[in-house]
């Protein structure tokens, strides 16, 4: 059954979903403008270039991201519905994961661009400098969108299969995240106030990535297989 | 097994009564906290019950998923929702105790944050099973316990790395305790472990059994069904 190409699958779903968003725009442009109305309402509830602001940036910066990422999440399988093109992947003999892997790192670019897109915002409005090591900033990006995005992916194919499924997604993910979210607001508070080393965080957020990135690899054959 | 149930209830009455005189009457008071100290011999074995519960949880969602057995799904449900119920009296008898003695009702520390996250995914768990409309929702019930207890060492060393300052284990410090409190203590842990099970059973029955009348339900409207053909 399985003689599918699994890096052929997931380079040939990567590409679909590109094309797609390429064409249409629909999550990278909903979640710019997500983004930006949460940089406007943020800086109204404190003074954001003053310099105390820099402890509370890396927070800010990332829940900005979070929220934003979950408008692009809720799209990846909801697309998939129309014209039963979920049934078509199931009964399919492509292996479930290299689906899930595909999705995943599709997500990952959305996110990647949108947070390309962001941060000269977030630099200009909060007056933002790095103290610390700016090149870990970069890794601490790198590896806490993927920490989002594999949850995500994951929990987005799990609320599918729920009653309001828009609002499922992040009550499925906020809580799992937790540690994710604490060492990407902790790692960036450190490296921007460059009063702490964000070598901890950066190594637990190493850690989450592997173990939620085989676990959902592991159990995604179940996921889409429940009807 | 059925006979069983009654004994359990019985135990666990006797030994909840004789912890409590144990706990608010022979146990001496605490020197500097004072009467309020007596939370502990609640709050420490509702901690410890919860824990054991969601460790039931975990077990049968993985037995589910191997075995596909409708009995450990059933368990699995009935040990997050009681689980949830005594994190619950946890995070509520934890801040009535702060006030008095830290001066605040709650501080982000390890074991405080610890149990209020714990408490979060295995709410969400709960919403997930509510609000399914899969055929499926054992399958994916099971999977989100996994993957919530794959996060429970995750979340522990980040919020130790964040910040602790709950006081240690005061168990095992040696000849400080008085042996009355800590027989009191013991006793609590035992009782609350029974009471803990003995609720997780009823829970478990009635779910079993909840299931049975859905299924002969459905049967008999679809033997109507066809009688009236």
């Amino acid at each position: 059954m399985t003689n599918a190409n699994p890096t052929g699958v997931t380079r040939a779903t990567l590409a679909k979903d590109l094309r797609l968003e390429w064409r249409s725009k629909d999550a990278i442009n909903s979640m710019l403008f997500f983004a930006l109305l949460v940089v406007v309402i943020f800086s109204f509830s404190f003074d954001p270039t003053a310099e105390e602001s820099r402890r509370i940036a890396g927070g800010l910066v990332w829940v900005a991201f979070l929220f934003a990422a979950v408008v692009a999440l809720n799209q990846t399988w909801a697309r998939e519905l129309r014209n039963q093109v979920l049934d078509a992947y199931r009964v399919s003999p492509a292996p479930a994961n290299s689906l899930f892997l595909a999705k995943a790192l599709g997500n990952f670019i959305f996110v990647a661009v949108l947070e390309a897109l962001m941060t000269p915002l977030f630099i200009v409005f909060y007056n933002l400098r790095a103290v610390g090591p700016p090149y870990q900033l970069l890794i601490v990006a790198i590896l806490g969108t993927w920490a989002l995005v594999v949850n995500g992916t994951f929990f987005a194919a799990i609320s599918l299969r729920t009653r309001s499924r828009e609002i499922m997604l992040p009550l499925l993910l906020f809580p799992i995240s937790i540690p994710a979210l604490l060492a990407m607001v902790e790692a960036t508070s450190s490296i921007l106030t460059g009063e702490f080393s964000a070598k901890f965080w950066i190594v637990l957020l190493v850690a989450y990535d592997v173990v939620f990135t085989m676990a959902s690899l592991f159990l995604f054959e179940l996921i889409l297989h429940a009807e | 097994m059925k006979r069983a149930f009654p004994i359990l209830a019985i135990l666990t009455a006797a030994l909840l009564s004789y912890g409590l005189y144990q706990a608010l009457v022979v146990a001496p008071t605490e020197k500097t906290m004072g009467d309020v100290q007596r939370i502990f011999y609640y709050h420490v074995p509702s901690a410890w019950t919860g824990g054991v519960l969601f460790f039931v949880n975990f077990v049968a969602s993985i037995a589910y998923l191997v075995r596909r057995n409708t009995k450990a799904d059933a368990l699995a449900l009935a040990s997050a929702e009681v689980g949830v119920l005594f994190c619950t009296i946890v995070l509520v008898t934890g801040p009535i105790w702060a006030r008095p003695v830290w001066g605040i009702w709650w501080t982000w520390d390890l074991r405080l944050t610890l149990t209020l996250v714990l408490w979060l995914i295995y709410v969400s768990y709960l919403l997930l099973r509510r609000f399914s409309t899969s055929g499926q929702t054992p399958v994916i019930a099971a999977v989100l316990a996994i993957l919530g207890t794959l996060d429970i060492p995750l979340v522990y060393f980040s919020i130790w790395f964040f910040r602790t300052q709950h006081p240690q284990p005061v168990i095992g410090g040696g000849g400080s305790i008085d042996p009355r409190m800590l027989h009191a203590f013991f006793v609590n842990l035992i009782a609350f472990t029974c009471f803990g099970a003995l609720v997780c059973w009823s829970r478990y029955r009635l779910e079993i059994l909840r299931r049975e009348v859905e299924e002969t339900q459905a049967l008999e409207s679809l033997l109507e069904v066809r009688s009236s053909r």
